[in-house]
């Protein structure tokens, strides 16, 4: 790990994997698009809107996922102070917190058609909007400070004071009896879902996964570039 | 112990020189509450089911405009500087604050609440609930306000930032605070509520003190 934090080592090693995983990422999100849109069976109950959970799911998973890596990145930074480890946690914040967005919108677009309405407090909404807000505070904090290296540190205990919401939100459908329906994948006793519609949403999830991999190395990258621009710039002025 | 102990009654007595602000978190936290029956309309039915929501909400407002003023003074006049090198560990130290500031925000909030209540015609048990709801939650408030405030010390528009880092945090003591107040009228157990309260109270007087040590360690580098 420590190999590389050498910058020019990690933008290097970036610059190897990010074909990689561009490519599998079209190749993935194609796929689960085809099965999931043309490929799979309606659901006997919601018909054909039930095509909206294969960007619903793979979206309430990656929020949750990219939260939990910057838990784990913002530890990093506070333990090791690992250079690149605070401008991962940089870098994933706002793309989490897109993924969190397009997860409560899709949701709401899905509860419009099935349940009747577009919002509803129970458990796991409720959780996955306190996320969506602790996103925008990280992202808030990391610039609310003239030296950039308090705002870091700041961001980094923000984060792992706010990851005690993940297995709130995870275990929220069945902790408290609620609407939004329980888990079908991620449980003890395997999944419950159908097999065709299983192998979409993975798909897709893996998809989703390495488009997150993809736009974190590039983010990572321009984050780097744009320390290197800064500090040729004060070089410039014989200041450095 | 009696650095601990001596670190409040500085706090305390601080706080009693400029009882202003003490005062003012009280009086924001009655007209705010006030504000609601004229929103709503009289109707008796409606203000006993609002009030448990209302109190808490305004009592959440008036706690978070007091946790600015938590740690900026000291940060301002280089105490929090002595107290960092002090003998006494710097969480024991953001403990205490937070006890003072409890004793001179939430405390107070705690005594007004019954005069609020019998405003909205809040019946006598569901008065008692409450309080015990509010004994229990409001030093969750200035545990998890602490965190706020020491993450945001000397940020840009850091007034305004309390609130945004602050309150997904409080969701759940909110949560949690109403249910016990209104559990008779909805008809669901009090215990559970109040030990959850009370669960995110010890939770949080454990992660308060630390986070904010480190958030106020990196703020005085």
């Amino acid at each position: 790990m420590q190999r590389f934090a050498n910058p020019g080592r990690f933008v290097r090693l970036a610059n190897v994997i990010l074909p990689w995983t561009t490519g599998g990422a079209i190749v993935a999100i194609a796929l689960g698009l085809y099965l999931g849109l043309a490929d799979s069976p309606p659901d006997y109950q919601q018909g054909q809107s039930v095509r909206i959970m294969y960007v619903h799911v793979p979206a309430a998973w990656m929020a949750l996922f990219v939260y939990v890596s910057i838990a784990i990145a913002s530890a990093v930074a506070l333990i090791w102070r690992h250079p690149l480890a605070d401008v991962a946690a940089r870098a994933a914040s706002p793309v989490g917190a897109a993924f969190a967005f397009l997860t409560l919108v899709t949701g709401s677009l899905w509860g419009a058609k099935m349940w009747g309405t577009w919002w509803v407090w129970d458990a796991r909404l409720t959780s996955m909007l306190v996320l969506f807000f602790l996103y925008l505070g990280h992202m808030a904090l990391l610039n609310a400070f003239e030296d950039q290296s308090r705002g870091y540190r700041a961001a980094a205990i923000l984060a792992l004071v706010g990851v005690v919401n993940i297995p709130i939100i995870k275990f929220s459908v069945e902790w408290w009896s609620t609407l939004h329906q329980p888990a079908s994948v991620l449980r003890l006793g395997g999944p419950t879902i159908d097999a065709a519609m299983l192998w979409p949403l993975l798909a897709m999830a893996l998809g989703f996964k390495l488009y997150f991999i993809s736009l974190l190395l590039l983010r990572m990258k321009s984050e780097l570039l744009a320390a290197r621009l800064r500090a040729l710039g004060l070089a410039q002025m014989g200041m450095s | 112990m009696s650095a601990f102990l001596g670190l409040i009654l500085r706090d305390l007595r601080l706080a009693l020189r400029q009882r202003a602000d003490a005062v003012l978190t009280v009086l924001f936290f009655a007209l705010t509450a006030m504000l609601f029956p004229f929103a709503v309309g009289p109707e008796t039915n409606l203000l006993q089911r609002l009030a448990p929501g209302v109190v808490w909400v305004t009592a959440l407002l008036a706690v978070l405009l007091s946790l600015e003023r938590l740690f900026l003074a000291d940060l301002e006049d280089g105490s929090l500087d002595l107290l960092a090198l002090g003998t006494l560990p710097l969480e024991l130290v953001v403990l205490a604050k937070i006890v003072a500031h409890w004793l001179t925000t939430g405390l107070p909030l705690i005594f007004a609440t019954p005069v609020i209540a019998l405003l909205y015609g809040l019946p006598a048990d569901d008065i008692v609930r409450l309080i015990a709801a509010m004994c229990l939650g409001t030093p969750s408030l200035s545990l998890i306000g602490a965190i706020g405030a020491s993450l945001t010390l000397g940020a840009r528009r850091g007034g305004v930032l309390i609130p945004l880092l602050v309150l997904p945090l409080y969701v759940p003591t909110l949560i949690f605070g109403v249910a016990a107040s209104e559990a008779v009228t909805a008809e669901i157990a009090v215990r559970p509520q109040l030990l959850f309260l009370g669960a995110i109270f010890l939770v949080m007087l454990l992660v308060a003190p630390l986070a904010g040590a480190a958030a106020l360690r990196q703020a005085l580098e």
